[in-house]
């Protein structure tokens, strides 16, 4: 996992060469985000983000320090220091006592300054610190207003990301996930909502009072399909994020759903039930031209596209029970992806293509989240919360978000690819349901 | 499989029985669910729709809700009667027109419940055409699992939920 950082790697290979099986249950409170790192093997490396300076006139919004410990905690590769602990506050580099922060067996330290400048704008100095080999790694300097400083604090938290495991970070990308909010009798509120990789700043993208579902991400991050209910029956959308457009794709008779964007953006994998019963379809964008995929009276649903678009990854019952299917579109070979439990849908394959994440359901008769290793086959089950579905993996493969009930409530919740840390995501008004991360952004 | 086509021998012919006696129906003291009770959009649901022959009361009464059993799309066997006079109604009535909606219990995934909501829609309207109604007067649409009659994490609220709710519409 890691790609750098010799310390980190002496500490693994400690830790599996005694075979320390650490199992904690550790919840973290962090303003209504409470993290669980359950059962694991590795020790996630210590780091700590100390508080950055601020000689200001004003009081700032945000605390960017906080931000950034709490993005790098959610990723469970690295065991976060409370500020409680810190036994000094050093914001410069001369202020750095590695003897200090070693006792507290801390491995990677953050330091920063926020400095006023001119026109309301804020320079934001940080640094990242190796403190075994006293080393500095990194030392930047951004600058931005009080109203992009959480943009600034996931900068941070993706640059300490890259330089501490070699993979790029996903902390400045965004997610879109469905509210719904009975009020009166009978009624109800139905928004797109557009946040942060961590739920922060929701805004509505789009309202109204019938259904919305399936959103979905083109890769180039300008632009969502989902399916709306809004004309009476259900129908696919694009909306143009930017302007707000909204474009109504052609529909047909019967379904219309599950749009999946193709990875170079022309193309969009649909259902439709127009020829009998559900099959999935290409939708060309610039020619809208249709080609049929599946040819089979059962129900093949939920497409998703393959990093390369060689292939469709699918749901389909064709078997008696949903099993995840994948076609291969130049040669229209067709091969079952899923055989343990008895129930697999809603497939959604990582950057690298390597691993599926599906809603799956085995013989506790639970829905949950797993992943299929594609090039092992082996299925772990990472989920032990209930009805779970909607499974998105963020861009670099690090965390699932998915959709479970907390309650009689709809919420967020996310786990590592390796099932090691869990979280629910901060609770909003209404029912949430059907996350979807973006592509990286700009 | 072959068990539903004995069904639908048997309710072939309990309707050609039905139709051939030619009785308005007095005796639906089953009310059932109607279905001013879900909590969709009504799209222009007309009770007064003005179709000539018989008046909209002859299935004012009907049961307007039909239930299914979990991962089944076959009616369930106590809807069968209000489903015959419904098709009958359709029958005797070219004008009107129904348009049936399906839906599923939340378990499972959404599309894929999309799916199912319209195999139950269909297999309500298969019904229905076997009894005498015409194909160009039902319309058929899935909400899946998005427009719950109720909220619950039990086989309560999912069995009530597994349904296809029968709408007369006006064109």
């Amino acid at each position: 996992m890691f790609d750098k950082g010799k310390n980190v790697k002496s500490v693994f290979h400690l830790l599996v060469a005694s075979c320390v099986l650490l199992l904690s249950s550790l919840t973290y409170a962090e303003s209504d985000l409470a993290i669980e790192i359950t059962q694991g093997i590795d020790e996630p490396t210590p780091v700590a983000v100390v508080p950055f300076s601020w000689n200001g006139s004003f009081a700032l919004k945000e605390d960017i320090a906080k931000i950034v410990s709490a993005d790098l905690g959610r990723t469970g590769l690295f065991k976060m220091m409370n500020r409680e602990n810190m036994l000094s506050f050093p914001t410069q580099q001369d202020q750095v006592y590695y003897r200090d922060w070693r006792v507290s067996k801390t491995e990677f330290l953050v330091i920063g300054r926020q400095i006023p400048a001119e026109g309301k704008q804020i320079k934001v100095e940080f640094e990242l610190y190796d403190v075994l080999k006293e080393k500095r790694l990194l030392a930047e300097r951004v600058s931005g207003t009080q109203d992009n400083m959480r943009d600034i604090a996931h900068y941070i938290s993706d640059m300490i990301y890259q330089k501490l495991t070699g993979i790029r970070g996903a902390f400045s990308t965004r997610i879109v996930y469905v509210t719904a909010q009975q009020f009166g009798e009978g009624k109800v509120n139905y928004r797109l909502k557009m946040a942060d990789s961590d739920g922060a700043r929701p805004i509505t993208i789009r309202q109204q009072s019938e259904p919305l579902m399936s959103p979905a991400w083109a890769r180039d991050g300008s632009k969502l399909a989902y399916v709306s209910f809004e004309s009476g029956k259900p129908a696919i959308y694009i909306q143009y994020l930017a302007t707000g457009k909204r474009e109504k794709i052609q529909s047909f008779r019967g379904l219309n759903g599950a749009p999946a964007w193709s990875p170079d953006g022309n193309k969009l994998a649909i259902v439709l039930s127009k020829d009998g019963n559900p099959e999935v379809y290409i939708l060309d964008l610039r020619s809208r031209s249709l080609a049929r995929i599946t040819h089979h009276y059962g129900i093949d649903t939920e497409p998703s596209w393959s990093p390369d678009g060689q292939s469709l990854i699918f749901t389909s019952d064709r078997g008696g029970q949903p099993q995840i299917y994948r076609i291969h579109l130049p040669t229209r070979q067709l091969e079952r992806v899923t055989y343990e439990g008895n129930y697999n849908s809603r497939g959604r394959l990582t950057q690298d293509g390597r691993f599926l994440a599906m809603v799956h359901r085995g013989i506790d008769n639970v829905f949950h989240i797993a992943v299929q290793d594609l090039k092992t086959g082996r299925l772990d089950v990472l989920t032990d919360t209930y009805l779970d579905e909607s499974p998105t993996i963020a861009p670099n493969g690090s965390i699932i978000l998915y959709a479970t009930q907390k309650g009689v409530k709809g919420v967020l919740g996310g786990v590592t690819l390796d099932g090691s840390v869990r979280f629910i995501l901060p609770a909003v008004s209404g029912d949430v349901r059907e996350p979807a991360w973006s592509p990286y952004l700009q | 499989m072959r068990a539903s086509n004995v069904t639908k021998a048997v309710a072939l012919a309990l309707s050609v029985a039905w139709v051939a006696g030619c009785s308005t129906s007095g005796s639906s003291s089953n009310t059932g669910e109607t279905a001013g009770s879900n909590n969709g959009s009504t799209q222009g649901v007309n009770q007064g729709s003005g179709v000539s022959g018989s008046s909209m009361s002859d299935v004012a009464n009907l049961q307007t809700v039909f239930y299914f059993d979990f991962d089944k799309s076959v009616v369930k066997a106590n809807g069968f009667s209000d489903l015959e006079k419904h098709a009958a109604f359709l029958a005797a009535n070219p004008a009107a027109q129904v348009v049936l909606e399906g839906h599923a219990d939340e378990r499972g995934t959404r599309e894929y419940n999309m799916a199912l909501g319209e195999r139950r829609a269909k297999a309500v309207s298969r019904f229905l055409q076997v009894n005498g109604a015409s194909a160009s007067q039902i319309e058929t649409v899935s909400f899946g699992e998005e427009k719950p009659q109720i909220l619950g994490h039990s086989e309560s609220s999912w069995s009530q939920n597994r349904r296809v709710e029968l709408k007369y519409v006006s064109r």
